[in-house]
């Protein structure tokens, strides 16, 4: 059944919500600028509650069923951060309020910079980013800045692995660098010998996802960074896939200068259906100074008498602000929670979990798939979605059949260097029966591919709605609750 | 507690992969760099947690409990109880991205409705899936129109009666691209009325960004800059406060190119300062020139009704570095309280809303300028926010009522040291006359303090 849109639902005259009256007299409107009309619907709170209802009950969700999304680390999203997080105290605070009355949320920020600071191995660190995406264009700036202020003009050129994540290349030209694609080698590695010949004394740095987008941590990891330093570049990490490395290794010791970091994967933060993410960027000591403005400091040191009063710093070459206020505070509320419920042990076991689930997921899948790159894996893995003898059948199928088995799909098509690549990330918060129940839905599928392929091509059957139209939605252009004029 | 695995299936496992425990996952890490000992706390259990959070939350005077009068972006406006339990649902906050659109049409359709109730505010065409904030929604309109003349119009004007942290982050979004130039008149907040801008348009101008209500609550007529900067073959972007429309006239009305704004005010918490969205709108014409997801009609294979992502070829997981932004998300979740907010108001709610901040702000406005050593500085018409010189510092007078359980308006002389003195009031739904009049006897006291 097809649900009504909001506008569908709307009666004339309805009310939702009412208001108090008015306690002061009312004032003259100003004619000149009253609009005309105000074409939005008008719905009861029942008809608003139900449709959302309804609404949500088409979507898949970590809370319904395993999310084998590569890259995008779908772990639980545990329900204490949503209570922190909701807490009045932070919940009812104006960003501009003085800083002596927003204390408690000035020390979470503080500690989530201390804590971050400590788990990467970085010297400095800003929460300001909105996003993944958000922290990456802040890195470029500040790899930018840090190469103006020496003088250094000529350095334009971001070298990025051909596995990296689309967003590396797009983020390298935003920031006005050129991107120039680094190869991978057989073993899924930097390929040494061409990093060599890429630079020179026009690089600017490297943007480097560790563990890579195929889940392998590069094996030549500390040359490929010291190759980079000696040409002058600086070292970019992309924390994507940061939940691999938790109390295993930090990549600040390793030699990264600049990373950024998803709260929404590693720290357990919701998703929310595409956002709100937040990307805190970590630097090493010769970029501190270049932060966003501002960042969180102690401005007065504690007394015998006083805790220290904590406050804004600016970064003295800053590249600027980035966004309005201080970052997603809400988010670093629930990665802080996070944080401190696990302790230094609880994330090494995060990290060891996520390993340990996928390399069980890989060797017991690698007999029906095949495994391009077949070595240990990190917290990711990737296959191929296809096979020489079931013609016709395409990674996209299996990851629609999937579907019908009631999971979702993994990332499919990336990264780019596999062929039909399906990307697979398990995550530690799923238990052996989850696993083995994915285990079992993908041979399954891996026959049906041979024996009916029709049903993979067909697929999904049990969804709410069958594949769309995407042509026609990029044709018509309807988006709208109505119609374009013709 | 989130790790599920007993020692027995951790056994079985890791016999399967063939290794005898856990550590010898990680033999490819170099050795010395292999296992530091962090030094952060040790773990919380989960009421000890709840615990902790509660106290440094209690060590923040909210506004639950104190009156709030400031403003200048962000807003106190009430949150109707269905948004956040609608919010809590996990179908919505523990989904992904919606690229599965066969199992993400709650999302989709959400987002459709978003861009949707969006559009018909502005007045404005067609709407995108939203931006991190209203200044990086800013931010945008100003590449997307630098992008829009491929780079031959570099140059960008902006009122100077921004909000000082959209032109900041405009700044920095600009400092990468060398060849462009942003002309600001120098003194901030110095005049306000949009017209004063026309000179500086030319021909080599692809954009003129102006804010409505501007920074300092002015709402001024826009026909006759766009009129101008149309004239110049340049594009006009708006800012605006969504709440201010539903009792003003949407800026389509004036004929501008781009709509945007901070979307915090529709049924966001203030939060400390996020996550809020950033909303786009903008003519249908110029859709595939700008960043950010687009959600779009289409069947499936039985004719049925459904909602995809579309006009991806745009994004950066497509075109890679021939992308123009690399915004990967929008705002999920903040998308959705927006549009469960706006379907909740509807159109009375909105109205009303809208005329509360306007009377109450009025109100005030009116007292203040009766009281002795006060000025109303604001002459223009203004929606909720306005303008005050008093006769001593802002901080000074702010620092009293603080004393008193009231947070202050903005101290103007923070973003332009002319404007010493000057404070900027916001009134909403939120403040009862009460509320007002204690302003009141406060900014008196204040005075003889």
């Amino acid at each position: 059944m097809t649900e009504p849109t909001v506008y569908e639902l709307s009666s004339p005259g309805r009310v939702g919500i009412e208001y108090a009256h008015l306690d002061v007299p009312p004032s003259e409107l100003p004619d000149a600028f009253m609009r005309e009309e105000l074409p939005l619907p008008e719905l009861s709170e029942l008809d608003v509650v139900r449709h959302f209802t309804h609404l949500s009950q088409l979507n898949y969700s970590i809370d319904g069923g395993f999310y084998p999304l590569g890259s995008c680390t779908m772990k639980y999203n545990p329900r204490i951060n949503e209570v922190t997080a909701r807490m009045p105290g932070f919940l009812k605070v104006h960003p501009l309020q003085p800083i002596e009355t927003v204390q408690g949320s000035l020390v979470v920020m503080y500690l989530l910079q201390e804590t971050l600071k400590e788990i990467t191995g970085f010297s400095a660190i800003t929460l300001q980013p909105a996003a993944g995406a958000h922290g990456e264009l802040v890195g470029s700036l500040i790899m930018r800045a840090y190469h103006r202020s020496r003088g250094d003009m000529k350095r334009t050129k971001v070298l990025v692995p051909d596995s990296a994540h689309g967003t590396n290349p797009a983020t390298s030209s935003m920031a006005g660098f050129t991107p120039v694609n680094v190869p991978s080698d057989a073993r899924g590695n930097v390929d040494i010998e061409k990093l060599r010949e890429l630079c020179d004394d026009t690089l600017a740095g490297l943007m480097l996802t560790n563990p890579n987008t195929l889940g392998l941590f590069d094996e030549h990891v500390l040359e490929v960074i010291d190759i980079v330093h000696q040409a002058g570049g600086l070292v970019y990490g992309d924390g994507a896939n940061l939940n691999a490395l938790l109390g295993v290794t930090r990549p600040g010791d390793l030699g990264f200068d600049i990373m950024h970091i998803n709260l929404h994967k590693t720290f357990s933060t919701p998703h929310g259906g595409g956002g709100p993410g937040s990307g805190p960027v970590a630097v090493a000591a010769h970029l501190a100074d270049f932060l966003p403005d501002p960042v969180v400091g102690i401005l007065e040191e504690a007394t015998d008498e006083l805790p220290p009063l904590y406050g804004f710093v600016h970064p003295p070459q800053s590249i600027g602000r980035i966004k309005s206020f201080h970052g997603h505070f809400g988010i670093i509320v629930r990665a802080l929670t996070y944080i401190m419920m696990q302790g230094p042990e609880g994330l090494r076991a995060v990290a060891e979990h996520a390993v340990l689930n996928a390399n069980y997921l890989m060797e017991l899948l690698k007999q029906d798939y095949t495994l391009p790159y077949d070595r240990d894996c990190m917290h990711e893995f990737v296959l191929e979605g296809v096979w020489p003898d079931a013609e016709g059948v395409h990674a996209l199928d299996v990851a629609k059949r999937l579907m019908d088995y009631g999971m979702h799909p993994p990332t499919n098509y990336f990264p780019l260097i596999v062929n039909e690549a399906l990307m697979i990330e398990p995550t530690e918060t799923e238990s052996k029966q989850t696993l083995d129940v994915f285990v079992d839905a993908m041979k399954k599928i891996a026959k049906e591919a041979h024996e009916q392929p029709e049903l993979l091509h067909e697929a999904p059957h049990n969804t709410p709605i069958g594949r769309l139209d995407e042509v026609k939605a990029a044709k018509d252009l309807v988006l709208c609750c109505w119609r374009p004029e013709e | 507690m989130f790790i599920p695995h007993t020692d027995v299936e951790r056994q079985e496992m890791l016999k399967i992969i063939g290794k005898k425990d856990l550590s010898e996952l990680f033999n490819v890490i170099p050795e010395e760099f292999r296992f530091p000992d962090l030094d952060i706390p040790h773990a919380l259990s989960e009421m000890e947690a709840q615990q902790q959070f509660s106290n440094l939350a209690g060590a923040n005077n909210a506004c639950d409990e104190m009156t709030c009068f400031l403003g200048a972006g962000a807003y106190n406006h009430y949150v109707p109880a269905a948004v956040d339990f609608l919010l809590h649902r996990g179908d919505f906050f523990t989904a992904y991205t919606p690229y599965q659109p066969e199992i993400s049409q709650g999302t989709l359709q959400a987002i459709f409705e978003f861009q949707s109730l969006i559009a018909n505010l502005t007045g404005m065409e067609i709407a995108n899936a939203s931006h991190y904030d209203g200044a990086t929604a800013a931010a945008e309109a100003c590449i997307s129109a630098y992008h829009h003349f491929r780079g031959k119009r570099p140059k960008l004007v902006l009122s100077p009666n921004l909000n000082p942290q959209y032109l900041e982050t405009i700044h920095t979004y600009f400092g990468m691209l060398d060849e462009s130039k942003l002309v600001v008149p120098e003194d901030q907040m110095a005049f306000s009325d949009p017209n004063k801008l026309a000179d500086l348009i030319d021909s080599e101008t692809a954009l003129v960004l102006v804010q409505y209500p501007d920074f300092l609550g002015n709402i001024y007529d826009l026909t006759a800059i766009t009129t101008k900067a149309h004239e110049q073959g340049a594009l006009v972007a708006v800012s605006v406060n969504p709440i201010a429309l539903g009792l003003l006239k949407p800026p389509a009305d004036f004929g501008v190119d781009f709509v945007v704004g901070e979307g915090q005010p529709l049924g966001i918490p203030m939060s400390f300062g996020g996550p809020y969205l950033g909303f786009f709108a903008t003519r249908k014409e110029l859709v595939r020139k700008i960043s950010g997801r687009i959600v779009g009609e289409t069947v499936d294979g039985t004719g049925k009704r459904g909602y995809v992502l579309t006009l991806t070829a745009r994004e950066q997981h497509i075109r890679r570095d021939k992308a123009t932004s690399n915004i990967c998300t929008n705002q999920g979740l903040m998308t959705l309280a927006a549009t469960i907010y706006m379907s909740l108001l509807g159109k009375s709610g909105m109205r009303e809303v809208a005329e509360l901040c306007y009377h109450k702000a009025h109100y005030a406005a009116q007292q203040i300028a009766e009281l002795k050593g006060y000025k109303l500085v604001t002459q223009q018409p203004f929606f909720n926010e306005f303008v005050i010189e008093c006769p001593k510092n802002v901080s000074v007078i702010n620092q009293h009522m603080l004393e008193h359980g009231l947070i202050g308006g903005f101290d103007l002389e923070k973003v332009n040291p002319k404007l010493k003195n000057q404070m900027l009031i916001a009134v909403t739904e939120m403040n009862s006359r009460e509320e007002i009049d204690l302003l009141l006897d406060l900014l008196e006291e204040a005075l003889h303090d």
